[in-house]
């Protein structure tokens, strides 16, 4: 049986190739005038390149977070470009405008942004390296008052949003990384949802890191009025290099009274190839401020790809009643390593949270769930539960819990359930024995651990991913 | 029941296996015709279950000398799937508990899986429904294991009703039951030993494996065979189960000694 599964594992990373566009990239290295140059380079006000100059300044007295159990050497910053943009410019009205080798590039993805999206009435920004290069759907959003649209963008057309928000819930101080893609972030995505609209579509960015050696600094900010709901899908993909790349983005969320975000990733970064070489390392730090009264903030993650993954997606719950949700797939395999959770801060009254974790880890990698769950001395009647499930499949691989539980009001509830489980030979074989191949076993298996968090992904979303955490672990047992 | 001139289902000669570099089976011979139930009784250790195992194709043992032929097919020739889409049947002495699988799920799939490889068609979740629900009152299952994950904390009783249960949806040319018997208690017996007998007919074979006596009640057999060191040493019809219980195993190595000493 071994064998056979053998020969299913390794399988080739489909979207490990690298597009032959021309890309404007920025000499390797960070100094003040990198950033000024990047802040010219895409015509922003002076406010911004002071939000920039003032990251870097407190960038460069802080060290290197060093408590993640996660090893690797030393990232030289000095060697990453901070800038890279596809040459091919000017502002494009419609997707007849785009280079094609990129649409096709995004048809090797399975992005195809002509009929399948539109057929799903998706939204799509599309992310490639640093810059915006397509926004669809826009107009017929605009009609209901949503802005979707690049950050660049944002930042011209709607400053005094941007403004008002940036860094609000992720101050440029707040962590190692958070200050460097504070001082050198190149785009990302912008979304504002009005008062009292409810989007009518899910919105959907996808993420490209194409050049090597270039770092992938994305700033998202999405904000909902009062009364709003909004559902948002990013995907990620990276093309295949020997060398580790940077990706240190920021996701801030604000969720004003009775508002409702709902943020699913599915990443699928490089990962590395079956020695261990190459792949991206996801530094990424994520968080939604519950700012109003019954607001909600959930974040649904598929962590499937990277060398390395160090991102705890956390909620802040500021408003009495508001409520934090945190579901989470993660899936290591071969030497790729995670260290990945939530925070849920607790400081309104009567607020609520829940944690779904379900970590999975294949050959010699290592997956670690990490989870604050913190109470303010003012959150009255706090709620909280958690369930952290880790998967062991095959001998090799290691599963850690680092839960913290910090509580200073009497009046509130928290629960934690773990568990610790193994895709074994046995398994595959009652599988076997009943008819069932090794493939639709692993799958079955692996679908049942993660249902919890897959029910909680739009449908078009849960399908794939679903059929990447198979692909992911082919082979990977016995 | 024997019936005259009826086809051979399996047919095992020489058959020898090691696990670990032990040798477990040292060239055992068995023929079962279709139609026939074979008890293989034995002390611990002496290789029943692992003959049961082998049959199935659990990759832990390996196959070190011998001829295994089902319906007439080298049964080594295919995969452990295979082996069960093709018939052969295998209910576990101690089934895998699989959390977070829904029993309903599973049992569909392993159904429609094994239908589709013999030419049948699917069912969809609703005639399957309809489906398994009948064949649980033959074990007097309640609907709720449907529900539940596969196996997991299911009584001793529970398990081995599941796997009855499989027996029935698969309709196996060739059913070999892995001390079914063990932890269960009288009730739990009499029902599993009932859907076996149910599901026992003239096209299909099953091949009990025991330690005791116990289940043989229930179930009758054709032959019984007892299994020492690796072969079978003794063949003989239901009274020998009798016997067996009665004076142990003992007395049939010390025969089976004298008879192939008096040979040499």
């Amino acid at each position: 049986m071994s064998a056979t599964l053998q020969n299913l594992v390794n399988q080739p990373y489909k979207h490990g190739f690298v597009t032959s566009i021309e890309s404007d990239v920025a000499p390797k290295g960070l100094n003040a005038d990198t950033i000024r140059m990047i802040s010219t380079k895409k015509k922003e006000p002076e406010w911004l390149l002071e939000f920039r100059l003032k990251s870097y300044e407190a960038w460069l007295k802080m060290e290197e977070p060093v408590w993640p159990n996660v090893h690797y050497p030393k990232i030289d910053f000095q060697a990453i470009s901070y800038y890279s943009a596809p040459k091919q410019k000017p502002k494009l009205k419609s997707m007849d405008e785009v280079d094609p080798e990129l649409l096709r590039t995004f048809e090797k993805l399975g992005v195809p942004l002509h009929e399948r999206m539109a057929l799903a009435g998706v939204a799509v920004d599309v992310i490639f390296d640093s810059v915006s290069v397509a926004t669809t759907y826009k107009d017929k959003l605009a009609e209901v008052g949503i802005i979707f649209c690049s950050m660049s963008e944002a930042v011209h057309d709607h400053p005094e949003l941007v403004q008002k928000y940036l860094g609000t819930v992720i101050p440029p101080s707040d962590n190692f990384y958070a200050a460097l893609n504070s001082a050198v972030f190149t785009d990302g995505s912008f979304c504002y949802i009005p008062k009292g609209v409810k989007c009518p579509m899910d919105l959907s960015t996808y993420f490209r890191i194409n050049t090597e050696e270039s770092g992938q600094f994305e700033r998202t900010l999405i904000v909902a009025e009062e009364g709003a709901s909004v559902s948002y899908l990013e995907g990620c993909t990276a093309p295949a290099f020997s060398s580790n790349q940077l990706h240190a983005a920021v996701v801030e969320l604000v969720a004003l009274d009775n508002a409702d975000i709902k943020y699913s990733t599915v990443q699928n970064w490089y990962a590395g190839d079956e020695k261990g070489v190459g792949g991206i390392y996801n530094f990424v730090t994520k968080r939604g401020l519950a700012k109003g009264v019954n607001s909600r903030i959930s974040w649904t993650q598929v962590e499937t790809g990277s060398a390395i993954t160090w991102k705890y997606p956390s909620c802040v719950l500021l408003g009495d009643n508001s409520v934090g949700e945190f579901y989470s797939v993660a899936v290591t395999n071969h030497y790729q390593q995670a260290d990945t959770g939530t925070k849920m801060i607790h400081v309104g009254k009567n607020t609520r949270s829940t944690i779904v974790s379900k970590g999975i880890s294949a050959g010699h990698s290592n997956n670690s769930y990490r989870g604050l769950v913190k109470v303010a001395p003012g959150a009255t009647g706090a709620r909280n539960y958690s369930q952290c499930d880790s998967m062991l499949v095959g001998q090799n691989s290691g599963a850690h819990t680092f839960p913290y539980i910090q509580v200073a009001n009497n009046s509130s509830q928290i629960e934690h359930e773990a568990s610790t489980s193994k895709i074994g030979e046995d398994q595959l074989f009652y599988f076997a024995q009943r008819g069932i191949d090794a493939e639709a076993a692993v799958s079955m298996i692996i679908n049942g651990f993660c249902k919890d968090v897959f029910q909680q992904l739009p449908m078009e979303f849960a399908v794939e991913a679903t059929a990447l955490l198979s692909f992911k672990l082919e082979g990977s047992v016995g | 029941m024997i019936y005259p001139d009826s086809k051979i289902v399996l047919e095992v000669r020489g058959l020898c296996a090691t696990v670990n570099g032990t040798e477990i089976l040292k060239g055992l011979d068995l023929t079962v015709r279709r139609g026939e139930v074979h008890a293989i009784m034995g002390p611990n250790g002496s290789g029943k279950s692992t003959f049961s195992k082998i049959l199935a194709g659990h990759s832990a043992y390996e196959v070190t000398g011998g001829s295994v032929m089902f319906e007439g097919q080298n049964l080594f020739d295919l995969a452990p799937e295979e082996r069960a889409r093709a018939g052969v049947f295998l209910a576990f002495q101690y089934p895998i508990e699989i959390p977070g699988v829904i029993n309903s799920q599973f049992l569909r799939l392993t159904y429609n899986t094994v239908q589709t490889h013999r030419g049948k068609e699917e069912l969809d979740p609703l005639e399957f429904d309809d489906y398994v629900r009948e064949k649980m009152k033959l074990l007097e299952m309640s609907p709720d294991f449907l529900e539940r994950s596969v196996n997991e904390g299911f009584s001793g009783g529970e398990k081995k009703r599941n796997e009855i249960l499989q027996m029935a949806m698969l309709d196996p040319r060739l059913a070999i039951l892995d001390e079914t018997d063990s932890g269960l208690d009288i009730d739990a017996l009499r029902i599993v030993a009932n859907g076996v007998n149910q599901l026992a007919n003239k096209d299909n074979a099953i091949v009990l494996v025991t330690h005791y006596q116990r289940l043989l009640n229930y179930i009758v057999p054709d032959y019984v065979h007892v299994m020492e060191a690796g072969r079978i040493i003794k063949t003989g019809g239901k009274e020998l189960a009798l016997e067996l219980e009665s004076r142990g195993y003992d007395w049939v190595g010390v025969e089976h000694k004298a008879v192939a000493g008096a040979v040499a």
